[in-house]
């Protein structure tokens, strides 16, 4: 055989060889490739199967949050009126009035009270709750939320003529003991209302 | 014989030093795709374990509606021993 066969031959054998050294290293890195996929898959798989139910929970709850947003903002409003409920939760959530109530687009265009800044939160909420607390009674500068006076008009209807005064003298307090002047029988007090006496009897 | 000696210093010159270039890219890029795979894959498995607190959104879903309902008995009751604003 010539010498450039043989030299021919090895060229050939080298190339080939150098194609199978490469092609499989290949080959293997495709491998490793594959297997990361598989993994990759199966946690994508998973996180599809964990997070499928969260949509209908999520919009579940939200349901019920804009429920009780909506009975809550709807008993504000009632309560305390528009401009005065908007000034409330401005009050509480600076910039909140901007945005208004959500079934309520009026509330966009009221002149928001500032009462967040004359009153603070925990003084927002007593008013709120108890119309007769002293911020609501009348200032020198006029009603602060709202009429003292009128403000209430179930304990109004409880004295029409006015808020009695303090009674000129009371009923004191019974003499107790086996030597006191007017003896319980307890057969007759226990369960039953307690006897008025005369209120000259009560001081004797 | 001068064209064989050509063809082999051919062989040897150019062709298997472009199949070593071609099939070396080939392997490079294939090796460069692994380690990015493997990222993917615990990128995933992070992700599936972020995803195992799912179920207390069930409570949530339970609690929400429960707060809701408390909610509204209160607002009720307020409704009633509240005086309504002037006007409204």
């Amino acid at each position: 055989m010539p010498a450039a066969g043989v030299v021919m031959i090895i060229a050939v054998v080298a190339i080939v060889a150098a194609a199978v050294f490469y092609l499989v290293s290949t080959i293997v890195a495709l491998r490793r490739i594959t297997n990361g996929l598989d993994e990759a898959i199966a946690g994508v798989v998973a996180i599809i199967d964990k997070s499928a139910p969260v949509a209908d929970v999520v919009n579940t709850i939200n349901q019920n949050l804009d429920a009780g947003v909506d009975l809550l903002e709807g008993l504000l409003v009632k309560k305390a009126g528009l401009a005065d409920a908007v000034g409330l939760i401005d009050g509480l959530y600076p910039g909140a009035a901007a945005q208004g109530l959500r079934n309520l687009p009026d509330a966009k265009r009221v002149k928001v009270p500032r009462i967040s800044e004359v009153y603070t939160r925990g003084t927002l909420t007593l008013a709120r709750l108890g119309r007769e607390a002293p911020i609501a009674a009348a200032s020198p500068n006029g009603p602060a939320l709202r009429n003292a006076v009128y403000g209430s008009k179930a304990s109004a209807a409880l004295y029409p003529d006015g808020r009695p005064g303090r009674q000129p003298s009371l009923p004191r307090s019974p003499v107790i003991g086996v030597d006191s002047p007017v003896q319980y029988d307890p057969d007759e007090e226990v369960g039953g209302p307690r006897k008025r006496l005369p209120l000259a009897q009560e001081r004797s | 014989m001068t064209l064989e000696w050509i063809g082999d210093v051919i062989l040897l010159v150019v062709v298997l030093p472009v199949v070593i270039y071609l099939l070396h890219g080939v392997l490079t890029a294939a090796n460069s795709i692994v380690p990015s795979v493997n990222r993917i894959a615990a990128a995933a498995q992070r992700g599936s374990a972020d995803l195992d607190a799912v179920p207390l959104l069930l409570h949530t879903q339970e609690q929400t509606i429960a707060t809701v309902g408390v909610v509204a008995d209160y607002g009720g009751s307020l409704d009633v021993i509240l005086d309504d604003a002037q006007g409204a």
